[in-house]
């Protein structure tokens, strides 16, 4: 049983910046003198932009955009998910460049181009603001400067309040932070609309409430990680018990979040069935996840791996039944 | 720099200029796409 919170780093001070030259990397080498004189791949460049937490964010951003009351044309609609998905991989390139040493001191990310030398540090942050800065752009140029703005923002949100600022100073870092995540649903919405109204924001709230379980969910099984670079993850200051407490409360809110669309008359009733079962599953798997406790260092903490996997099908299935909703029964009001 | 690595070298900044002619092309295409759809809107 280990209720109790891990301990962080010795050199770690809450409520202080983390100073990432001093964290102890293990002997993972931050740097690969043997490839530094050979020019990047484009595939380092690639993955940079974390293409699998990119897959979410388009897929919600395309649900956000298809959900909205209204047309598109589909070049714009389709410049719009680009420009969303370039400024997420923009975002994810910056977060990349800040936290590569302590990226070299877990084991989950230290096989990343920038900890594995097999990328300048200053390539991959100029990389980062050109993808940013390009997406804003033409977002603005393209389709309009509101969603333009709000992309922005989110980038920002990610790279600076999250990863700068946030991530390394607290453990409510996910709950803020994990904001960014809920941007794309809104600016495909406003992609289409060109204001925000509040089904948008419904949908950011959903994403910004699903996000806390989601990852303390994967924290509690990768939090000897995060204890080790000194990143204060509720799990590794708070201990599991907490987490475990929050975990629940997070997917008890998500249950009447996740249908007031429906409430108020924003969508269809196959988008609230859909809500009411998907968030029902969700609170069904949060349960044995709350109320358990590991049972030791060979614990395969499987209900919070299930949770975890859950997570990410809610999130698909959730939005999916959004648009199926639009499409089929062609919404609700224009909310 | 030995044969094998100038190889690599080669191979390399080959790949990262292929990759990046498509994506300026990619672009070209999409500018001009969304300059009908603007005009045409």
């Amino acid at each position: 049983m280990s209720a109790a919170p891990l301990p962080l780093s010795p050199r770690f001070r809450y409520g202080a910046p983390l100073d990432v030259a001093e964290i102890d990397t293990g002997p993972m080498p931050t740097t690969a003198p043997a490839t530094t004189r050979l020019p990047a791949d484009w595939r380092d460049f690639l993955s940079l932009t974390k293409p699998r937490v990119m897959s979410l964010v388009v897929f919600t951003g395309l649900c956000g955009l298809l959900a909205a009351p209204g047309s598109i044309n589909p070049i714009l609609g389709f410049t719009a998910v680009l420009c969303i998905a370039i400024g997420a991989g923009g975002a994810a390139a910056l977060n990349q460049w800040w936290e590569a040493d302590i990226d070299a001191g877990m084991k989950r990310t230290s096989r990343r181009p920038l900890p594995q030398g097999r990328l300048n540090r200053t390539d991959a942050r100029d990389f980062g603001i050109m993808l940013s800065v390009g997406s804003v752009l033409v977002m603005g140029l393209a389709i309009h400067w509101l969603a333009a703005a709000i992309l922005a923002v989110s980038i920002l949100y990610y790279a600076v309040v999250y990863t700068i600022w946030l991530k390394p100073r607290t453990p409510q870092n996910i709950v803020i932070g994990g904001g960014a995540g809920a941007f794309p649903p809104l600016i495909g919405w406003i992609a289409v609309t060109g204001h925000i109204t509040p089904m948008p924001l419904l949908l950011f709230a959903i994403i910004f409430f699903w996000t806390p379980p989601h990852f303390w969910a994967l924290a509690l099984f990768v939090q000897t990680d995060y204890a080790k670079v000194g990143i204060p993850m509720l799990p590794v200051v708070a201990g599991e018990a907490a987490t475990r407490r929050q975990i629940l409360l997070y997917s008890i809110v998500l249950l009447p979040l996740s249908l007031t669309p429906w409430w108020i008359g924003g969508t269809g009733l196959i988008y609230g069935l859909s809500a009411l079962v998907l968030s029902g599953l969700f609170l069904v798997q949060a349960l044995p996840v709350a109320f358990r406790r590991k049972s030791g260092d060979d614990d395969r903490m499987k209900p919070e791996k299930r949770l975890f996997g859950y997570s990410i099908l809610y999130l698909f299935i959730l939005f999916g039944a959004l648009v199926a909703d639009r499409l089929i029964l062609g919404g609700g009001l224009s909310l | 720099m030995t044969p094998d690595e100038e190889r690599e070298y080669k191979a390399r900044r080959r790949s990262r200029n292929i990759a990046l002619g498509l994506t300026l092309a990619g672009f070209v295409l999409l500018f001009y796409l969304i300059t009908i759809a603007r005009l045409g809107g």
